[in-house]
């Protein structure tokens, strides 16, 4: 076999991986790669504007079309610009390759210009990372990174490749020999586990499932096998922020998201069950609340693929690691030939329409302002036939985009839940748009956190991006101010937006429309203008400032202490729940 | 406020590891990022082609951490397999210390009788000192150094502690 370069063996393993789209952004020590990749005019390139922009790309591309998401940047600056993405895929286990260029290997430990310790860096922010010495060791280490990111919990993985390794000539080229693997993928549930969590929820009188982001990684199937489990079971269903839409929320059983600002019926219905069935969630501190009254009487029954998940915050009773898709079906399977019929659920389900009636997610009215709950019901019954992809930053309008915007299948919806990452939702929903080019692509976003990336407005002007960011603008850290409110008597230190830009003439100086609603009569012909508008638009949509996010938990409470509006706060906490994020 | 602390218990872990770069700072940053305890820690190669490492690691903390420190262990790529010694039953521990004493007269007289009573032997030894080599429990060693400290105590290296499952399984 003739000897190739580092950089050809590596492009060549991204097109055997089946790449076809890279974010990144050149400089000193990837240049021999992005000179390899002139050459490769199979693999698109997408330069974005900065390289946190190219992490949160890769993830919106991996989390809407199910495929790892491939980073390509520079060493120093360009690697820890990315970091924030790379955390970020972390911890919503997103399969992520992050190709980093380093200071070549002899210069490596001196101070190099644009050197920084990346494998050191991203050690605890990546699943596995490696700094790749010999260009023959590049075509196994970069299949066995690919493997890493997609199977188990899949996450991001790092390959640091220093800039002599890239030039310099390597003879194996080939990956097909001494591959280790080293990833332990649970193999099927126990039979016995998965009979006896079936004859549990059989028998339940007050079952639920607590469904999570597990069950969209797992892939479409295994939100199809939920529908019929919840079918089977007659158990309603909850989610977290991160499994929205793996239960269409038209289903008769869904009962909305639960946690810090899920629905009343969830809450409850987690508090009072008698058997819970959490299938691909972790026990989340903004889900659980006070962990001390987190459904104290149930029996509760937790599939997670990873191991450490399980017993982590929540002590569970029945632990099952395995892939949770695979599973559902174990126990449809199970439910359907051991006979198993559902308990008559009939006083729970009435006890679930009770608390549905409180109807936690109404607000007030306003004729003058727009409420920015009614602008997302707007969006959504203006886009709800064309199966939108919504992408968001975090904060108020993000927990508002979860509580207003239904969602039916799953890779519909693309947000920063475990690390909570502003600017988050422009380039995710530039790189949802590059995999899914036909697609009706929205960044539902506040002022504040569209700010954090918003450079990435000239990305989607170069590869002429139809993204349309739907800003819910009050002119607050509308989050951060409600928690001011709520703990710190409305001492507002830092958290006005001032000096906001014109959005309009922003989006116009990058060659994107803009649109400002500033009334509520004016809202559906804005949102109409901006679906009717062929390529990328800015709504600058001016709502009342002083709407907070209700229902809520506040942090150190319990299920069953719910805030449902504005009127039950008391404007201070003490020193523990101050404590608490 | 005050933080609310909870009951530890001492456990010994041995981790099979693959002898690669970084594969220590993986296990030791992991311990320090979520906040766990490392009480001794050693590592070294055991096979022929160096390609394994075994790592024995004393922690400390309340069950439900001890059980989460397994689990992250297991879920670093590197980490083949991780034992709680403490936890699957008999097993024995052992510790080598070097320990430097200096003293004439009756302090040297007696530094010599208590190294004799605990097994240590002289591996160095000038007219005003001694460097004790003593093998054993962490406990013995321990009260070793707490004597020595009477009759003129300077330095001590201790390697960690190496711990092996009792009886022919391997752990």
């Amino acid at each position: 076999m003739t000897a190739k370069s580092g950089a050809d063996i590596l492009l060549n393993s991204l097109i055997e991986q089946g790449v076809d789209t890279i974010f990144g952004y050149p400089g000193g020590a990837v240049l021999p790669i992005y000179d390899a990749l002139f050459k490769h005019p199979k693999i698109k390139h997408i330069l974005v504007r900065h390289e946190a922009g190219a992490a949160h790309a890769a993830e919106g591309y991996a989390r809407s079309t199910g495929k790892p998401g491939v980073v390509l940047v520079t060493s120093g600056p360009g690697a820890t610009n990315a970091v924030t993405g790379i955390a970020d895929a972390f911890m919503d286990s997103i399969p992520l390759v992050i190709i980093t260029g380093q200071v070549p290997s002899t210069l490596i430990g001196s101070d190099a210009f644009q050197e920084a310790d990346t494998v050191g860096i991203t050690r605890h922010c990546t699943k596995h990372n490696y700094l790749v010495k010999d260009p023959d060791d590049l075509a196994n280490v970069m299949k066995e990174a690919f493997y890493l990111a997609t199977n188990g919990r899949p996450g991001p993985v790092l390959v640091d490749i220093p800039k002599d390794v890239q030039v310099a000539d390597g003879a194996n080229c080939d990956s097909s020999k001494n591959q280790k693997m080293r990833c332990d993928i649970p193999f099927e549930a126990d039979f016995n586990d998965i009979t006896k969590a079936m004859e549990l929820l059989a028998n339940a009188k007050a079952p639920i499932l607590y469904t999570g982001g597990g069950i969209i990684n797992s892939g479409p199937h295994a939100s199809k096998a939920l529908q019929e489990l919840a079918q089977l079971s007659n158990a309603p269903v909850t989610s977290t922020l991160m499994g929205l839409g793996s239960l269409p929320a038209e289903d008769d059983k869904w009962l909305g998201m639960l946690g810090m600002h899920g629905t009343y019926e969830a809450n409850m219905a987690m508090n009072q069950c008698d058997v819970m069935l959490c299938l691909g969630a972790r026990f989340d501190d903004r889900v659980t609340g006070r962990l001390d009254a987190f459904s104290p009487n149930s029996y509760k029954i937790h599939v997670d693929i990873d191991r450490s998940s399980i017993n982590k915050t929540v002590r569970v009773d029945l632990p099952i690691v395995a892939d949770v898709g695979k599973a559902i079906d174990q126990m449809i399977k199970i439910w359907k030939s051991r006979k198993f019929t559902a308990a008559n659920l009939d006083d729970w389900w009435a006890r679930i329409k009770g608390w549905r009636a409180v109807e936690c997610l109404n607000y007030p009215a306003n004729k003058d302002e727009i409420m920015p709950q009614y602008a997302i019901e707007r969006l959504y019954e203006a886009t709800k036939d064309k199966s939108p992809i919504i992408t968001t930053e975090v904060g108020q309008h993000q927990m508002w985009a979860a509580q207003h915007f239904h969602f039916q299948e799953p890779n519909k919806w693309l947000t920063s839940g475990g690390l909570g990452t502003m600017g988050y939702g422009m380039p995710a929903a530039i790189g949802a748009q590059i995999g899914n080019p036909d697609a009706l692509v929205i960044d539902i976003a506040g002022e504040a956190s569209i700010q954090m990336n918003i450079q990435e407005l000239g990305t989607a002007s170069q590869y002429r991006l139809p993204i349309k960011i739907f800003i819910l603008n009050n002119q607050w850290m509308g989050m951060v101010r409600q928690w001011q409110e709520l703990t710190f008597k409305s001492r507002y230190s830092e958290s006005y937006s001032d000096s906001l830009p014109d959005f309009v003439a922003l989006a116009k100086a990058y060659g994107w429309e803009g649109i400002v609603i500033d009334h509520p009569d004016n809202l559906d012909e804005g949102i109409a203008q901006m679906l009717d508008y062929d390529g990328p638009v800015i709504v600058d949509c001016r709502v009342t400032q002083s709407a907070n996010c209700f229902p809520m938990i506040p942090s150190g409470a319990a299920h069953t202490e719910m805030l449902l509006d504005n009127s039950t706060v008391s404007g201070e906490m003490d020193d523990e729940a101050k404590a608490l994020v | 406020m005050y933080i609310h602390k909870e009951k530890s218990e001492r456990h010994v872990l041995t981790l099979t590891v693959d002898n690669e770069a970084g594969t220590l700072a993986r296990i030791a940053g992991m311990f320090t990022a979520r906040g766990y305890n490392i009480d001794s820690l050693t590592v070294a190669d055991v096979t022929e082609d160096r390609s394994t490492s075994r790592i024995t690691i004393v922690t400390n903390g309340p069950p439900a951490t001890i059980e989460q420190i397994i689990a992250q262990c297991e879920r670093l790529v590197p980490v083949h397999k991780v034992t709680d010694l403490t936890e699957e039953g008999p097993h024995v521990e052992r510790e080598l210390a070097l320990v430097k004493v200096t003293g004439t007269g009756d302090n040297r007289i007696e530094a010599i009788r208590l190294a004799d009573i605990y097994r240590a032997r002289v591996i160095d030894a000038t007219t005003k000192s001694f460097i004790f080599e003593i093998t054993g429990s962490p406990e013995k060693i321990d009260t070793f150094l707490t004597l020595m400290r009477e009759v003129g105590f300077v330095e001590v290296g201790r390697t960690g502690v190496a711990a092996l499952m009792r009886g022919h399984m391997p752990s």
